[in-house]
């Protein structure tokens, strides 16, 4: 963890714009020049409420997409989903609204240095930060396929200028809804093999980054997960959104998804420890 | 510019500001050291370091309440030695002022810890935490038993000589604050720290089970900071002489001072801390303004203001 948060500031910024897309928000917010700091699978911490608000604990949420250029100076958008009482309030902050948020937070997706073949996976929103992941990606010559997977097609989010930088994208739903029936991760091992991938990244609900460990385990290929355990802080402080990982040593300890993560190598998470008592 | 002594004691150790970390809200520093100066704050009151390494209880650790949250971490952390060798060099250097929180689960543990303080260099006093409710058995709870209390207090007081301030964290959970406060004071503590977090539990709606992983955990934030503020008031009353360090759900400028006029010496900042990493310096430049505004040239003045006699 030695330097990580070395760019987090504390910031008020404002909303650019809000729109629904589907059953989620599309928050763009004024971030300044702080947006060509964040790495896909950085996260920001965000106060809710307003002030005297009865809720005193940051919500976090992935960074899906900066944008440096854009009329208004850096930018980065959030996807997120109106779950509980917080990411309502955030929700219904329209244009010009003022937030209080600390960015960019924890560790990045690692890029490889060759243009390898890649695999992105989302579950759910999931997704989100898979897009601005694979431009990163295009951009060094990686060939980028993505899955996406849901229990329904409303909780697809699947921007159409987000396919872009993506060579083929597949949907899947439990519902068959939308795409194809069944669970994102039934195609992962035929996919390993038939387009010779060399890292998955993977973001969405802890039971499929797990389910993924489990295809990958004992193969070459890396699996790069952004994982999700409810924080209070943000910032490393709180000790509440622990895992058990195993070091080089083989000694599992209690990381912190915040600053250990949460970006991590899927196969150092005891997945099987997950929310138990070590 | 009105001139104001801000700073304050602690048994013999001096600060320059009354303002401190929470042991337990801070990590090791180095995290809010991004955010801020650490050696601007009072001081840092470091997580409770057991003997050996723990790794604490099942997630999830945490639930947000109304103006407040549960936390049952279990006292996660690197054990004594791990600790001194990597996290108070780290704020030896950066010139904070430390107060090292110890917890043990057997009245020995307690003085085997304070045995390996002895000789670091660099700390202002030892914060004895012996009311950290994140237990397997509440029987450990020290500080719900007059007599065990007593007895920690007095084995490290042993161990540690006269040198080092003994500061004795209590738990709000008991009947009579007032006389464990008295048995620890009589048994050797310089000062005492008055919140722990209160015990707690929120039920799943989704999964009809109790949240937390370890089923109970510690309510903070200003959820408690009036239970906080009563203790505070009602130990001073009782032993004016006794130095407090007063915590529970401070957040405002306004909070801090409501704590020192009814008994603290210093407060410590926590769970703020976890919604705004530079709480504690709003907190201090705030406090500091409101005693000039009030007329007060020293934070000492303002001690225990509220039990000045009536027509003051």
């Amino acid at each position: 963890m030695a330097g990580i948060n070395k760019n987090a500031a504390h910031i008020r910024a404002n909303v650019v714009s809000n729109k629904r897309v589907g059953q989620y928000h599309q928050l763009i917010v004024n971030i300044g020049d702080l947006a060509q700091k964040c790495r896909p699978g950085n996260f920001v911490a965000i106060s809710v409420g307003g002030e005297n608000s009865r809720m005193v604990l940051r919500r976090a949420f992935a960074i899906s997409r900066v944008s440096s250029n854009s009329v208004s100076g850096g930018t980065m958008e959030l996807i997120v989903a109106p779950h509980g009482q917080g990411s309502k309030w955030l929700c219904a902050q329209g244009e010009g609204a003022i937030l209080d948020i600390i960015v960019p937070l924890g560790t990045a997706f690692g890029i490889p240095t060759e243009p390898v073949q890649v695999l992105l996976v989302g579950g759910g929103y999931g997704s989100a930060p898979l897009f601005g992941l694979a431009e990163v990606l295009n951009a060094k010559g990686c060939r980028v396929d993505m899955l996406l997977g849901a229990s329904t097609a409303s909780k697809i989010y699947a921007p159409m200028e987000g396919k872009r930088a993506v060579n083929s994208l597949r949907i899947y739903t439990e519902d068959g809804s939308m795409g194809q029936a069944g669970r994102v991760t039934e195609p992962i091992a035929g996919l390993i093999h038939d387009l010779n991938i060399a890292v998955i990244y993977s973001c969405g609900p802890m039971a499929m980054l797990s389910a993924i460990d489990e295809i990958t385990r004992g193969t070459d290929v890396v699996h790069q997960c952004a994982v999700e355990e409810s924080m209070a802080c943000g910032i490393g402080i709180c000790m509440t959104c622990v895992l058990p990982v195993v070091d080089a040593d083989g000694n599992i300890s209690m990381l912190r998804s915040c600053i250990d993560g949460p970006v991590m190598d899927g196969s150092f998470v005891q997945w099987d420890k997950v929310g138990k008592a070590l | 510019m009105t001139a104001l002594d801000f700073s304050t004691t602690l048994g013999n150790a001096w600060f320059p500001a009354p303002t401190f970390t929470a042991s337990g809200c801070a990590s090791s520093g180095r995290e809010l050291s991004q955010f801020f100066d650490i050696k601007t704050m009072g001081g840092v009151v470091t997580k409770s370091v057991m003997l050996k390494a723990r790794n604490g209880r099942a997630t999830p650790r945490m639930a947000e309440t109304p103006s407040g949250m549960l936390n049952s971490i279990g006292l996660q952390g690197p054990g004594i030695d791990a600790f001194l060798a990597k996290d108070v060099p780290f704020l030896v250097e950066e010139k904070a002022r430390i107060i090292i929180s110890i917890a043990g689960e057997t009245v020995e543990e307690y003085s085997t810890l304070a045995r390996k303080l002895r000789s670091v260099s660099g700390i202002s006093a030892i914060e004895v935490n012996i009311s950290c409710p994140n237990v397997e058995n509440r029987g450990l709870v020290f500080a719900c038993d007059p007599e065990a209390s007593r007895r920690v207090i007095d084995g490290v007081r042993r161990t540690i000589g006269g040198e080092l301030p003994i500061i004795a964290k209590l738990s709000p959970d008991v009947t009579d604050l007032v006389s464990i406060a008295k048995g620890v004071v009589d048994a050797g503590a310089d000062g005492l720290a008055l919140i722990n977090t209160v015990l707690g539990m929120v039920i799943n709606l989704d999964t009809m089970r109790p949240h937390l992983g370890g089923k109970t955990g510690g309510l903070s934030g200003p959820a408690i900071k009036p239970i906080a503020v009563r203790a505070v008031y009602q130990v001073h009353a009782e032993m004016p002489q006794v130095p407090i360090l007063g915590m529970g759900g401070i957040s405002s400028g306004r909070d801090a001072l409501e704590m020192i006029a009814a008994g603290a010496s210093g407060v410590s900042i926590g769970t703020a801390s976890f919604g705004n990493p530079t709480a504690i310096m709003s907190i201090q430049n705030e406090l500091k303004d409101l005693l000039i505004a009030k007329g007060f040239t020293s934070l000492r003045q303002a001690i225990g203001y509220a039990h000045r006699p009536e027509g003051e």
